[in-house]
C-alpha cells in the first residue's frame, strides 16, 4: 500500500495543472456566454489530451491510451479549478462509446464528434408506460418497410427530449422473438414526422422529462446499431466497462462540504447550527459513508491499474446504491438545517438553473432532486437484487415473462 | 498510488485463515465461548510460533517487524473467527512499548511479548465513558501506581500490564508484584473476557524515553477494534446467506424471498465499501500522521456503528433460532457489542472527528 502517486504521476499531474491555468478564459474570451466558454476550453482539453480520452482522434476524442490513475488526477485537477471536462450528456457519455464499440464507420464519424462538443443534442428512448425496471419487456414498435424503419408506440421520462435533435433507443423489431432478442438499437431524428413530444411536471416544479408519442414516424433503415435483434446487448455494453463501474466520489465530497458550510452558516440557539451537538454527530455520521466512498474508490482504482477488477467487483456493483443512498442522507441533513426555510417553493429561475446550495430554496431544490438517483438509471431496489444475486449467490428473482 | 494488499498481506490473511479453520473450527469455538476463559494455552502457543505474538514488534526484537495495517488484516481474521485470545491487549501493549519505552526497556521486554512466552494487556479504560488518555487519572508515586482500571482485557491472564497514567504517561506494571487486586467481570463476548483492576501503590515502571503519544495507542485500539468489527459483520452475512438459503418456508428458500435478499444486499452494501474505511486508518497510523487520529475515530465509529446494525438484523433473520444460545449468530453478535463499546462509543468517536476537523 502507498498512497503516493509516484514521480511518473505527480509529472502528469503537474502538466494537468499547467494546462488549467487557462480556466477560467481571460480577456475577450471571458465575455463570451458560458456555454461558449466551455466549449472552446474542453475542445483545448481535448487537443492537450485530457478530456475526451477514450474517444479515438479520428472521432473527436483525445484517443489516449487507458490509465486509471491518469483519468483519475484528471478528474480531481479538473473539479478543483471547476473547469469543463468531458459532457456528461447522453450523446457523449452514452452514445458516444456505444458507437466507438458497435457503430459503423459512417455512424462513427456523422455522429460521434457533435455528440462530443453538445452541437448535437441526444436523448435515450428506453423506458416505456409499461416498462421500467423490467426494461426488456419494452412494446415500441419498428417495422422495416423497403428502407424504412415505421416506428409506433410512446416512450416516457425522456429527459431533455424537448429540445434534443436525436434519440438513440431500443425498440422491438422482431415481435416473434424471445423478449430480450427481439429489441433493437436504433437511432431517430427528433424532426421526424410523427414524433410528437409532450412534457412532463416533475414534482420539484421543473419540466425536464418528457413523454415521446410515435404515429408512423419513418426513418432511414440505416439507422440501426448492431445487428436486428441485437439491441439489448448494444445497450448494456457500455454500462459494463470499467471506467463506469468505478464510483466518481468527488460530486458527493463536493456536497458534503457544501453541507458543512451551511452548518457552519446556519444558527441555531444563538450559535452556528455546527456548535449543536445533534448538529455534529448527524455530519460525522454522514462523514462516516462519505470517507468509506472515497476510500473504497481508491481500492477500485487500485484493482483497476493492477488487472485486478475481479477482487474489487462487490463494492463496484455497490458504488451506485451507496453513492445514491449518501447523497440523500447530506440533503436530508441540510434539509433539517433549513428550519421553517424548507416549506418555501424554489423559484423558476432555480428551477432553470437547477438550484445552488447558497439559498435555502436552491437546498430545497437539492432535497428533492436528490430522489432522482434513486429510481433513474436502475432504481436501488433492483440495484439490491443485482448485489444480493451476482455479489452474494442469492436466488434470482421470479420472472414470470420472457 | 496503490491502495490495495501486497502478496504478503493477502497471504498473512490466507495462512492466519487456515490455521483458524483448523484449530479453532466453529464446534471448538463453542466449546470456549461456553466454556469462557476466552484462552487456550494451545492456541496461543501455535499463534505465537506462527509469529503473530509480535507481529509489529520490530525485528531486532524477536518480532515480525510489520505496521499496523498488518496487524488490523490479522484483526480482521480474528473478528470472523471470533477467535478467543488476548492478542488485542497484548499487541496493543507492545505498541505502547513502542511508543514511550526507552531503548533499554524495549529490549529487556519486548522479546518476551514478541516470542509469545509473556502475555500483556492494557489498564486504560477507567469509567464507562473515560478511556481517552486525557481522561486517565491513574497516579505514579515515585516506582508506585495507584488508580483504578476497567475492561481489562485478560487480566487474569496476563503477566504483564500497560497502565496508562495522568497526562497521557504509560507504565508498565507486574500483576503479580503485590498491591494489584482483580476482579473479574462478567462480559457478553465470552472470548475476550476482562477484569476491573485496582490498583494500591502497586510497583510499577514509568515509560520513558520514546516520544510517541499515548493518543497513538488509542487510536490504534480503535481501528483494530473497527477491523475486528468488520470481520465479524462479514461473517455474520455469510451466515445469513447460509441461512436464508437453507430455510425453507412456503415451499421455498426463504433466499427467494425479496424482503430477504434485499435485507442481506443492504448489510452486505454496509459492510463491504467499509473495508476501505479501516485499511486506510490502519496506513494512516503508520504513514500520514497528521489525518491518523480522525481517521481512526470515524472508521470506529463508522464500522462498529454499521456491524451493530448488522448483527441485530443478522440475529432476526434467523428467526426464533436467532435468538438462541445455540444458534453460533450470538458469538460474532457479542464480538461486536464489545469492539463497539470498548473504548468510546460510535458518539464518542463521532464527537472527536467533529474537534479534530475544526466543526
Amino acid at each position: 500500500m502507498d498512497l503516493e502517486y509516484g514521480e511518473e504521476y505527480e509529472r502528469f499531474r503537474e502538466a494537468v495543472r499547467i494546462f488549467l491555468k487557462g480556466w477560467p478564459l481571460q480577456g475577450e474570451e471571458a465575455e463570451l456566454p458560458m456555454e461558449e466558454q466551455e466549449a472552446i476550453f474542453r475542445k483545448r482539453g481535448i487537443e492537450a489530451g485530457f478530456v475526451y480520452r477514450h474517444i479515438p482522434r479520428e472521432y473527436g476524442g483525445s484517443g489516449q491510451p487507458s490509465d486509471a490513475l491518469e483519468d483519475q488526477i484528471i478528474v480531481e485537477e479538473f473539479f478543483r479549478a471547476g473547469a469543463p471536462r468531458d459532457l456528461s450528456t447522453q450523446g457523449a457519455g452514452m452514445l458516444a462509446p456505444t458507437l466507438i464499440e458497435f457503430g459503423t464507420e459512417e455512424q462513427k464519424r456523422r455522429y460521434v464528434p457533435p455528440a462530443l462538443t453538445g452541437e448535437e443534442l441526444w436523448c435515450q428512448g428506453y423506458s416505456e408506460p409499461g416498462s421500467g425496471s423490467d426494461l426488456a419487456s419494452l412494446q415500441c414498435q419498428a417495422r422495416l418497410e423497403g428502407d424504412e424503419w415505421v416506428i409506433n408506440g410512446q416512450k416516457i421520462w425522456t429527459s431533455s427530449a424537448q429540445r434534443a435533435h436525436m434519440m438513440f433507443g431500443l425498440f422491438r423489431t422482431e415481435p416473434d422473438a424471445r423478449k430480450h432478442e427481439g429489441i433493437s438499437y436504433l437511432l431517430v431524428p427528433m424532426d421526424t414526422p410523427g414524433i410528437e413530444v409532450r412534457p412532463l411536471r416533475e414534482m420539484s416544479g421543473g419540466y425536464e422529462f418528457n413523454e415521446v408519442f410515435f404515429t408512423d414516424a419513418r426513418i432511414p433503415a440505416a439507422n440501426i446499431v448492431g445487428q436486428r435483434g441485437q439491441g439489448w446487448q448494444v445497450s448494456r455494453a457500455t454500462l459494463v466497462h470499467e471506467r463506469n463501474l468505478i464510483g466518481n466520489p468527488f460530486m458527493m465530497r463536493d456536497a458534503f462540504n457544501d453541507l458543512v458550510a451551511l452548518a457552519r452558516s446556519r444558527q441555531r440557539n444563538g450559535r452556528p447550527a455546527i456548535e449543536d451537538p445533534h448538529v455534529r454527530q448527524r455530519i460525522a455520521e454522514i462523514e462516516g459513508y462519505v470517507r468509506t466512498s472515497e476510500t473504497s474508490n481508491l481500492r477500485q482504482l487500485t484493482a483497476a491499474k493492477r488487472g485486478e477488477m475481479l477482487k474489487a467487483m462487490r463494492p463496484m456493483m455497490m458504488n451506485k446504491i451507496f453513492s445514491t443512498d449518501t447523497m440523500q442522507r447530506i440533503m436530508e441533513c441540510a434539509y433539517d438545517l433549513l428550519g421553517g426555510d424548507g416549506v418555501l417553493a424554489p423559484s423558476e429561475e432555480e428551477l432553470d438553473t437547477w438550484g445552488r446550495k447558497t439559498t435555502s430554496t436552491g437546498w430545497v431544490l437539492q432535497y428533492m432532486f436528490s430522489l432522482g438517483p434513486a429510481i433513474a438509471g436502475g432504481a436501488s431496489n433492483i440495484q439490491l437484487n443485482i448485489i444480493g444475486e451476482r455479489g452474494y449467490g442469492l436466488p434470482r428473482d421470479l420472472r414470470r415473462s420472457g | 498510488m496503490d491502495f490495495g494488499l501486497s502478496e504478503e498481506q493477502e497471504m498473512l490473511q490466507e495462512t492466519l485463515r487456515g490455521f483458524v479453520g483448523n484449530e479453532c473450527p466453529t464446534t471448538r469455538l463453542r466449546e470456549l465461548f461456553d466454556a469462557g476463559d476466552g484462552h487456550d494455552p494451545a492456541l496461543w502457543s501455535a499463534l505465537s510460533e506462527m509469529g503473530m505474538a509480535g507481529l509489529i514488534v520490530p525485528e531486532e526484537h524477536g518480532g515480525a517487524g510489520l505496521e499496523l495495517l498488518d496487524l488490523a488484516l490479522a484483526g480482521e481474521v480474528l473478528g470472523e473467527s471470533a477467535l478467543p485470545g488476548p492478542l488485542l491487549g497484548h499487541s496493543l501493549a507492545s505498541l505502547g512499548v513502542l511508543l514511550r519505552g526507552s531503548a533499554s526497556q524495549q529490549s529487556a521486554i519486548l522479546p518476551g511479548l514478541a516470542s509469545g512466552e509473556q502475555i500483556a494487556t492494557i489498564a486504560v479504560q477507567e469509567s464507562e465513558f473515560a478511556w481517552a488518555p486525557r481522561d486517565w487519572t491513574a497516579k505514579l508515586d515515585g516506582d508506585r501506581v495507584s488508580g483504578v482500571k476497567t475492561i481489562v482485557g485478560h487480566a487474569a491472564l496476563a503477566d504483564r500490564m500497560l497502565v496508562g497514567l495522568q497526562g497521557g504517561e504509560l507504565a508498565w506494571v507486574d500483576p503479580k508484584g503485590g498491591g494489584v487486586e482483580i476482579e473479574p467481570m462478567n462480559g457478553v463476548d465470552r472470548t475476550r473476557p476482562f477484569a476491573t483492576v485496582t490498583f494500591r501503590s502497586a510497583p510499577a515502571e514509568r515509560l520513558e524515553g520514546g516520544q510517541g503519544a499515548a493518543s497513538r495507542l488509542t487510536d490504534a485500539a480503535a481501528v483494530l477494534l473497527a477491523a475486528d468489527a468488520f470481520g465479524a459483520a462479514t461473517r455474520l452475512i455469510d451466515l445469513d446467506v447460509a441461512y436464508s438459503l437453507s430455510r425453507e418456508q412456503f415451499g421455498q428458500p426463504i433466499a427467494q424471498f425479496q424482503a430477504i435478499k434485499h435485507t442481506i444486499a443492504r448489510l452486505a452494501t454496509d459492510m463491504e465499501p467499509s473495508r476501505a474505511l479501516w485499511w486506510y486508518a490502519a496506513y494512516a497510523l503508520d504513514h500520514l500522521p497528521e489525518e491518523a487520529s480522525r481517521a481512526a475515530s470515524l472508521a470506529k465509529a463508522h464500522i462498529t456503528d454499521r456491524a451493530t446494525h448488522a448483527a441485530r438484523e443478522s440475529v432476526e433473520l434467523h428467526g426464533g433460532y436467532g435468538f438462541t444460545w445455540e444458534c453460533e449468530v450470538q458469538m460474532w453478535f457479542k464480538r461486536i457489542m464489545f469492539d463497539r463499546s470498548f473504548l468510546g462509543t460510535p458518539e464518542q468517536h463521532r464527537e472527536r472527528c467533529a474537534e479534530l476537523g475544526g466543526w
